[in-house]
């Protein structure tokens, strides 16, 4: 059984919640206590039948306030997939935590009210699924039972996002009419949408191709600790743990280590007490090389020939996650794959109007939730990609170092 | 790893992905934080913990202790369970009492609060006498509704608390271990685990657990629908009657408070499909401690629970 993880963008006024709700419900994930629960509680409050978005609502600040203001994380299974749901609330005033829930998925779901049809808060979702390079989206067109099952309003919805589409980078696009709350088209076929003839929303989820997402040409392996054990048995064990990023290792491959440029040939690749004969993302093994090479937390190791250039100046887009603006001189932390830096924001070159694509020039500083491009120059060296080759290498976080907050999540345009 | 000859089609299952995924948080927090430990209750997921830790760091030991919080309530097949693996992967064991911080004034034992509430001062008390900077929790978001918005790694204020609507955004597996003096994190490799899944993984790696676990045969009595253990710890109260019965444990906690459900369920295959036709929360069916207010969780973890 494989895993998919995906990231739901929506209102509550979508139907997200109640759509979660009903995933979890019909693929039997929701205990008796948990539906008992939520059924007494749509009782005592008066409602006609049971809120299955109670079902997701966590924290006691958004049950009394009747929104979601986190990202939450939820589980279930079918027989086909293991599914990792990242409930992201919708409003732009949340984009932070949209982008939080975008960064690991393999695939997003765009909810719309088909009453509505595109709003701007539909748009803002595929732009921030489309540059957090999330692979595959799937346009929800929820409530059809409101606008009598019309084709015609499907079509025109569907239609009227493929256009919107081209301008962004989403290489795979699934548009189902649903009803979250009746339940049509999400894990059952509908009866009153003859018309459409694509998969129901849970045969699309545990059938989606997501093998092939992956980068298995480029290798990359970010070193996150040296294992020494330092005992009689295993005197001159020395072996570089981290989680492969990119490509495939076999023993007897020449690498190169990152930023040293040292070279060297894998020995052995170890999984716990296991030689492996190659290993890919995501796995986590240990390696060992041939030579005695110098080899610490937040080197890299690549293949000879085909390695990332180590960089101290970046280009990235910045997703800005702190009331403090981002502004211009301003000293941060950096995280990148295993790497500790400091770093220095030489300019902001634009903000992105995330609604319109638009590129506002004259911005002198990045708000909270703000996304623009920004140059940076660090202290150390960093050893990535660009984010469209490979999301793990070409990704990082910053760090306020005064109060030890992450504030900005970043996506490397190139390095240089 | 459930084959480690060549993968042809380079997938992973999502066991695999699960075990790669809490392996990269173990290696990343023992590389980041200056002092560590893991805490261990010696229930199934501490257990698992210990298991990917084991393969996180391999041919070398733990680079962090094990710490227990002994709640003087615990029950002995678990204590057992913890000491066979503490001494098997020769590791180091500091333990906790809440019996020895009730005896020099750290907690209150006022005869109404439960063992799983003064854990917390206990476990607290702990950290700074230990100068621990970062836990390893066992937690899983699947458990209960506060937990599916906790982060991996989970930052503590310089009283332990945890702040719910100031959590630190966690992109991609970009974990930030930033402390300041007094703070401390707890660090959850076992996130995007479920209850199944921890037990697919018990049988795939057939590790030892706690004997109760298993189907036996106890003598137990009815407190608020749920079957609890007799014991010392526990005197009856009136109109409560001691029945033999057949049981497992879902869970293992304060005994006192930790219920039982009846079940024929003696070996790993059957528990797996017992959990897999489940129909009520591991929690809802089995922890009292859960069950006083809706947001009982929520208000324990904002004080320091694990």
């Amino acid at each position: 059984m494989d895993l998919l993880r995906f990231a739901t963008a929506g209102s509550v006024d979508d139907g997200k919640s109640t759509l979660i709700g009903r995933l979890l419900l019909d693929s039997k994930s929701i205990f008796e206590d948990q539906l008992e629960a939520v059924e007494a509680t749509s009782h005592s409050r008066g409602y006609d039948y049971t809120d299955l978005a109670l079902l997701t609502d966590g924290l006691r600040s958004e049950r009394e306030q009747g929104i979601t203001i986190d990202v939450a994380y939820r589980y279930f299974a079918t027989p086909a997939r293991k599914f990792i749901i990242a409930d992201t609330p919708g409003h732009i005033q949340y984009t932070r935590n949209m982008v939080t829930g975008a960064s690991t998925a393999d695939l997003g779901l765009v909810l719309v009210d088909a009453r509505q049809g595109l709003t701007e808060q539909s748009r803002r979702h595929a732009v921030l699924l489309s540059l957090l390079r999330v692979p595959h989206l799937v346009l929800a067109i929820n409530k059809m039972d409101l606008v009598d099952w019309s084709q015609e309003v499907y079509s025109r919805i569907h239609d009227e996002f493929r256009q919107f589409a081209t301008k962004l980078s989403i290489p795979d696009l699934a548009v189902v009419p649903i009803s979250a709350l009746k339940g049509d088209n999400v894990v059952t076929r509908s009866e009153n949408t003859p018309w459409y003839d694509g998969p129901t929303l849970m045969h699309h989820l545990e059938h989606v191709h997501v093998a092939s997402d992956r980068d298995l040409v480029d290798t990359r392996f970010p070193v996150q600790y040296v294992v020494r054990p330092k005992s009689d048995e295993f005197h001159d064990y020395r072996g570089y743990a981290g989680q492969v990023a990119g490509g495939v290792l076999k023993p007897g491959d020449e690498v190169v280590v990152l930023p040293s440029g040292m070279t060297s040939t894998i020995e052995a690749i170890d999984l716990f007490d296991q030689q492996i004969p190659e290993a890919f993302p995501p796995m986590s093994v240990t390696v060992r090389l041939t030579d005695d090479v110098d080899v610490s937390r937040g080197d890299m190791i690549a293949r000879v020939k085909n390695a990332p250039k180590p960089s101290q100046d970046l280009d990235a887009m910045i997703c800005w996650m702190t009331n403090e603006p981002l502004r211009p001189r301003q000293k941060l932390a950096i995280k990148h794959t295993t790497r500790m830096g400091r770093a220095l924001v030489k300019d902001i070159q634009y903000r992105l109007d995330v609604n319109t694509l638009h590129r506002d020039q004259d911005t002198k500083e990045l708000g909270l939730n703000e996304i623009g491009r920004v140059q940076l120059r660090t202290t150390v060296p960093l050893l990535c990609d660009p984010y469209t080759k490979n999301r793990t290498t070409g990704s990082f976080i910053l760090i306020d170092e005064a109060t030890g907050v992450t504030v900005g999540a970043g996506m490397i345009n190139s390095g240089a | 790893m459930t084959a480690p000859a060549t993968h042809v089609d380079y997938q992973l299952s999502q066991l695999d992905q699960l075990e790669a995924e809490s392996i990269h948080i173990f290696r990343e927090a023992a590389a980041e934080f200056e002092k560590p430990a893991l805490m261990c209750s010696g229930g199934k997921d501490s257990i698992v913990m210990l298991r990917l830790a084991e393969k996180a760091f391999y041919p070398a030991k733990l680079p962090f202790p094990v710490l227990q919080i002994d709640t003087g309530y615990d029950f002995p097949e678990v204590l057992t369970a913890r000491d066979n693996w503490v001494q098997r992967l020769g590791a180091h064991l500091v333990v906790a009492r809440v019996e020895d911080a009730i005896a020099n004034g750290v907690v209150v034992d006022d005869g109404k609060t439960s063992r799983n509430r003064l854990q917390i001062g206990t476990l607290l008390n702990a950290v700074e006498e230990n100068g621990f900077t970062a836990l390893f929790g066992g937690g899983r978001r699947d458990e209960e509704k506060a937990r599916a918005k906790e982060r991996v790694y989970s930052h503590r204020d310089d009283f332990g608390q945890w702040d719910p609507k100031n959590q630190r955004p966690e992109l991609w597996s970009l974990y930030n271990g930033k402390l300041h003096g007094g703070e401390h994190m707890r660090v959850f490799p076992l996130s995007n685990w479920t209850e199944l899944d921890i037990w697919h993984y018990i049988g795939h790696e057939q590790i030892e657990i706690p004997s109760i676990y298993f189907s036996h045969t106890r003598r137990v009595f009815n407190r608020d629908g749920m079957w609890l253990t007799e014991s010392d710890f526990n005197p009856l109260k009136p109109g409560e009657q001691v029945v033999e019965k057949t049981v497992r444990f879902r869970t293992v906690g304060d005994l006192t408070l930790t219920g039982c459900v009846e079940s024929e369920a003696d070996t790993l295959d059957k528990i797996i499909d017992e959990i897999a036709v489940a129909r009520v929360t591991e929690r809802g069916a089995t922890r009292g401690d859960d069950r006083f207010s809706e947001a009982a969780m929520e208000d324990r973890k904002k004080e320091g629970y694990f």
